[in-house]
C-alpha cells in the first residue's frame, strides 16, 4: 500500500509540474497584459509590478473585439457543424462496412494535412476570388471544414469502430434504414466521442491563423487577425499584444474549462456509452 | 401638390446620390504610432467626404505577404496599401501600383524632400506617398558622456564609437556601452550591417552583379561588429531588434544606439523613457566613407492596380500626407508626434522646432541619406539598407541569418561569410543575374 500511495505521490508531482509548465505561457502572457510597454519588455523579467488595466482599454478602443469575436463564432461553429455534416457520413461507411480501400482512403485523407498551406495559397486565393468568398464568413467555414475534415473523420471513425457491430445489425434486421442507424442508434451511443471531436475541431478553428488572415480582411476577420494587429514593427507591443490574446483565447479557454470531464472522457475512455 | 412631390423626389434623389458616391475603402497597415495616429484621425476625412473606411492592420511581414498575394492575383481586396521604399520602385515598375501625379496643387509636391519622392519613384511616376520618412543616427547618453570626461563628436567615426563604448560600460551596473540589433532579418541585423559595410568601403555587388560579400571591407566591418557586441554590447544581442534596443536604452541600459531617426520621439517621450532628459544624438558613425552610412527608410501610402475605388483612395492619400495633415496632428496629439521626414514645411513650423530638439538632425540625417549613391564604390544597384531588387528580401534575410549566427558564435565570421557569399551566387545565378 505505502509503494502504491508513493508512486501515486510520484504522478501527481509529475502531472502538477507538466500542467505547470503548460500553464506558465498563458500565465505570463496575463501578467505581462497588466504590465505597461517598458515593464513587460523589462530585462531581467519582472515579477513584482503594480498592474494596469491600460492595454486592455487601448485594445478595445483601438479594434472593434466583439466583431472579431462574432466572427470567430459563427465560424468556428459553422465549420464544425460542416465538417460534421460531412464526416459523420464517411466515417459511418469506413467504419462499419469497411473495403479493400478504405485503409489507403484514410492515410491518403490524413496526407492532405501534411501538406505545407502555403504551397497551395496561390490557387485557393483566385478559387476565393472567382467565386466571391474572399472576406466571406462562408469563405472561411469551407476552407476550415474542408482543412479539418481528416482529422473529424479519423476520429469518428475510431469511435464508430468501438460500436459492437450486432447492435447494428439488430437494428437492421429490425427493419431501420440506415439513416434510422445513424440517427437512432448510433448517434446516441456515440454521443461523447462527437463532443470531443466538435470540441477539438472548434479548438482547431478557433486557433487557425494562417487561412484566417490570407482570405479575409475586414468583413470576416476573426480573432486571430485582431491579435495580429497588435504586433508593431517600430514600437513596444508586448503589453498591448498580450492584452489582445488574453481577450482572443479566453472564450476558448472558457469553453475548455468548462468541457474538460466532457472532452477527456471522450478521448480517453473511448466513445461508446 | 406638386411642389412639395417634387421636393420630395429631389430630396431622395440627392440622398441616392449621396449613398451612391459615397464608398467604402479598405486601407492595409502596419501597426506603429504614426499609423495609429492617422486611424484615429481619419474621422475627419469621413466626416468631409462621407466615405469611410476599413482598416486592416497586420504585422509587417504578414502584411508583405498578404498584398503581394492580393496584388498578384488581382483580388482587389485592398484600396489603399502602407508599403516601404524597398518595394514601391519594385511594384511601381511591374505595374501593381497607379502613379499618383495628378494630386491638386494645393499638395505641394516640391514641399516633400526630393530624395524621398525619388525613393518612391519609377521610370519618372511617383507611386506611393509617403507618410513618414526616417534614416539612422547615433543616440547617446549625455550624462554618461560628460561623467567620463568624453566628448561625441558631430560625424563620429566607428573606431571612435568602439573607444567610447569600451569606455562607459560597466556590466556589474548592466549597463552597455552599445546596443546594435542582432535578430536576423532584411529589415532587422541588415539594416544596420548593410550601412556599416558601406562605411567600411564595402558593397553587395559588383557592377555585374558579382557578389562581394567575402571582400575585405565585409570581413573587417562583420568583426568589428562582432568583436564590439561581444566586448561591449549586451547578453542575448542576437534577439535584439529594433523594438528590444529601444527597450533597453530607454530604461539606461545602453550608452550609445546607433538606429533609426524615428525612435527620437519615442525615446524623448517622458512617459515611456527613463532618459529622455539625458539623450544626445549625432549622424551615423562612418569609417573610410560617409556615402551610405545613414540608411534611407519610408513607410508610404499607395493605392494597388487591382482598387475598385481609386477615386475614394487617392482622395484619402492626398488628404493624409497633407501640409494640412501635419498640422492636423501637431495641433491635436503634439508636435513632437508629427509625421517626420517628410515635408520641408514641417523643418520649417517654428512648433516643431521647439517641441522636437533632434528635428534639424533628422532633416540631417535625411537629406544626406542618397539612395542612388550607397557606397564608396559604383554600384548596379539603388539603395542604402537593401538592394532595390525583388530577391532582395530573401538574400538579405539568408545573410542575416548566418551574420547572426557569427554574432552567437555558432561559426566564424569567416565561415559565416562564406557560406552567405555562396547562398547569394546561387540566388542570383537562378534568378539570371549572373551567367
Amino acid at each position: 500500500m505505502k509503494r502504491r500511495s508513493g508512486s501515486h505521490r510520484v504522478a501527481g508531482a509529475v502531472a502538477w509540474i507538466a500542467a505547470l509548465a503548460m500553464f506558465f505561457p498563458i500565465a505570463w502572457m496575463f501578467a505581462a497584459s497588466l504590465k505597461t510597454e517598458v515593464e513587460a519588455i523589462a530585462t531581467p523579467p519582472l515579477f513584482l509590478f503594480m498592474p494596469t488595466l491600460e492595454n486592455y482599454r487601448e485594445v478595445f478602443a483601438r479594434a472593434d473585439y466583439l466583431g472579431f469575436a462574432l466572427n470567430s463564432i459563427v465560424i468556428s461553429l459553422g465549420a464544425t457543424l460542416a465538417a460534421l455534416a460531412l464526416a459523420i457520413p464517411a466515417a459511418f461507411a469506413m467504419a462499419l462496412y469497411p473495403t479493400n480501400r478504405t485503409r489507403g482512403t484514410l492515410l491518403w485523407m490524413l496526407s492532405t494535412k501534411m501538406l505545407p498551406p502555403v504551397g497551395v495559397l496561390v490557387p485557393i486565393y483566385l478559387i476565393a476570388r472567382e467565386t466571391a468568398l474572399l472576406d466571406t464568413r462562408t469563405g472561411l467555414i469551407i476552407m476550415f471544414a474542408l482543412s479539418n475534415l481528416p482529422i473529424v473523420v479519423w476520429m469518428l471513425f475510431t469511435f464508430f469502430k468501438e460500436t459492437p457491430k450486432d447492435i447494428i445489425e439488430a437494428s437492421r434486421i429490425d427493419g431501420a434504414s440506415v439513416v434510422q442507424v445513424i440517427t437512432v442508434v448510433l448517434l446516441p451511443l456515440v454521443t461523447p466521442g462527437i463532443a470531443s471531436t466538435a470540441l477539438l475541431s472548434i479548438i482547431l478553428c478557433w486557433n487557425e491563423a494562417f487561412w484566417s488572415l490570407n482570405l479575409s480582411a475586414h468583413d470576416a476577420a476573426p480573432l486571430t487577425a485582431f491579435i495580429a494587429s497588435f504586433s508593431a514593427p517600430e514600437g513596444l507591443f508586448w503589453a498591448k499584444l498580450s492584452a489582445a490574446s488574453t481577450m482572443a483565447i479566453a472564450p476558448i479557454l472558457v469553453l475548455g474549462w468548462a468541457s474538460q470531464r466532457q472532452l477527456v472522457r471522450g478521448l480517453t475512455f473511448g466513445a461508446v456509452k | 401638390m406638386r411642389i412639395p412631390y417634387l421636393l420630395a423626389c429631389s430630396t431622395l434623389l440627392a440622398a441616392a446620390a449621396g449613398v451612391a458616391s459615397a464608398a467604402t475603402i479598405t486601407i492595409a497597415t502596419v501597426n506603429n504610432g504614426d499609423m495609429i495616429t492617422m486611424q484615429k484621425l481619419s474621422s475627419k476625412w469621413e466626416q468631409q467626404t462621407g466615405n469611410t473606411i476599413n482598416w486592416v492592420v497586420l504585422e509587417e511581414n504578414v502584411l508583405r505577404q498578404r498584398v503581394t498575394t492580393d496584388i498578384a492575383t488581382k483580388g482587389g481586396q485592398f484600396d489603399i496599401l502602407t508599403i516601404g521604399s524597398y518595394e514601391t520602385p519594385i511594384w511601381g515598375k511591374q505595374g501593381w501600383l497607379l502613379p499618383l501625379n495628378g494630386f491638386p496643387a494645393s499638395y505641394d509636391y516640391n514641399d516633400i524632400f526630393k530624395g524621398v519622392r525619388d525613393a518612391l519613384s519609377a521610370n519618372g511616376k511617383l507611386y506611393a506617398v509617403p507618410f513618414y520618412a526616417e534614416s539612422s543616427f547615433t543616440f547617446y547618453r549625455k550624462d554618461l558622456f560628460e561623467a567620463a570626461g568624453l566628448k561625441m563628436p558631430a560625424k563620429p567615426t566607428y573606431d571612435e564609437i568602439a573607444q567610447f563604448a569600451d569606455k562607459l560600460t560597466d556590466k556589474s551596473k548592466e549597463r552597455y556601452g552599445i546596443c546594435l540589433r542582432g535578430k536576423a532579418g532584411w529589415g532587422e541585423n541588415m539594416a544596420f550591417v548593410d550601412t556599416l559595410v558601406n562605411g567600411f568601403g564595402g558593397q553587395w555587388f559588383d557592377m555585374k552583379w558579382n557578389p562581394e560579400l567575402t571582400s575585405a571591407p565585409w570581413k573587417a566591418a562583420i568583426n568589428y561588429y562582432v568583436n564590439l557586441l561581444h566586448r561591449d554590447g549586451p547578453p542575448g544581442v542576437t534577439g535584439n531588434g529594433f523594438n528590444e534596443n529601444l527597450a533597453l536604452f530607454s530604461t539606461g541600459h545602453c550608452a550609445m544606439w546607433i538606429d533609426a531617426t524615428v525612435a527620437a520621439g519615442m525615446v524623448f517621450d517622458k512617459t515611456k523613457s527613463q532618459v529622455a532628459d539625458k539623450v544626445g544624438f549625432t549622424a551615423a558613425p562612418h569609417g573610410v566613407t560617409e556615402h551610405g552610412t545613414g540608411w534611407f527608410w519610408s513607410w508610404a501610402l499607395a493605392v494597388p492596380a487591382s482598387s475598385k475605388k481609386a477615386d475614394a483612395a487617392k482622395s484619402f492619400l492626398a488628404w493624409a500626407t497633407s501640409k494640412d495633415y501635419v498640422k492636423l496632428v501637431g495641433e491635436t496629439n503634439g508636435w513632437t508626434g508629427v509625421p517626420p521626414g517628410t515635408r520641408e514645411s514641417t523643418y520649417d513650423n517654428p512648433n516643431y522646432i521647439k517641441a522636437a530638439p533632434f528635428a534639424a538632425t533628422v532633416k540631417t540625417a535625411i537629406l544626406s541619406a542618397d539612395i542612388t549613391h550607397p557606397t564608396k564604390n559604383p554600384v548596379p544597384y539603388t539603395g542604402i539598407q537593401y538592394v532595390a531588387i525583388p530577391e532582395f528580401q530573401g538574400i538579405g534575410t539568408q545573410v542575416g541569418q548566418f551574420v547572426a549566427a557569427a554574432l552567437a558564435g555558432q561559426m566564424s565570421v569567416d565561415d559565416a561569410l562564406a557560406k552567405a557569399q555562396a547562398a547569394t551566387k546561387s540566388t542570383m545565378q537562378q534568378a539570371g543575374y549572373l551567367q
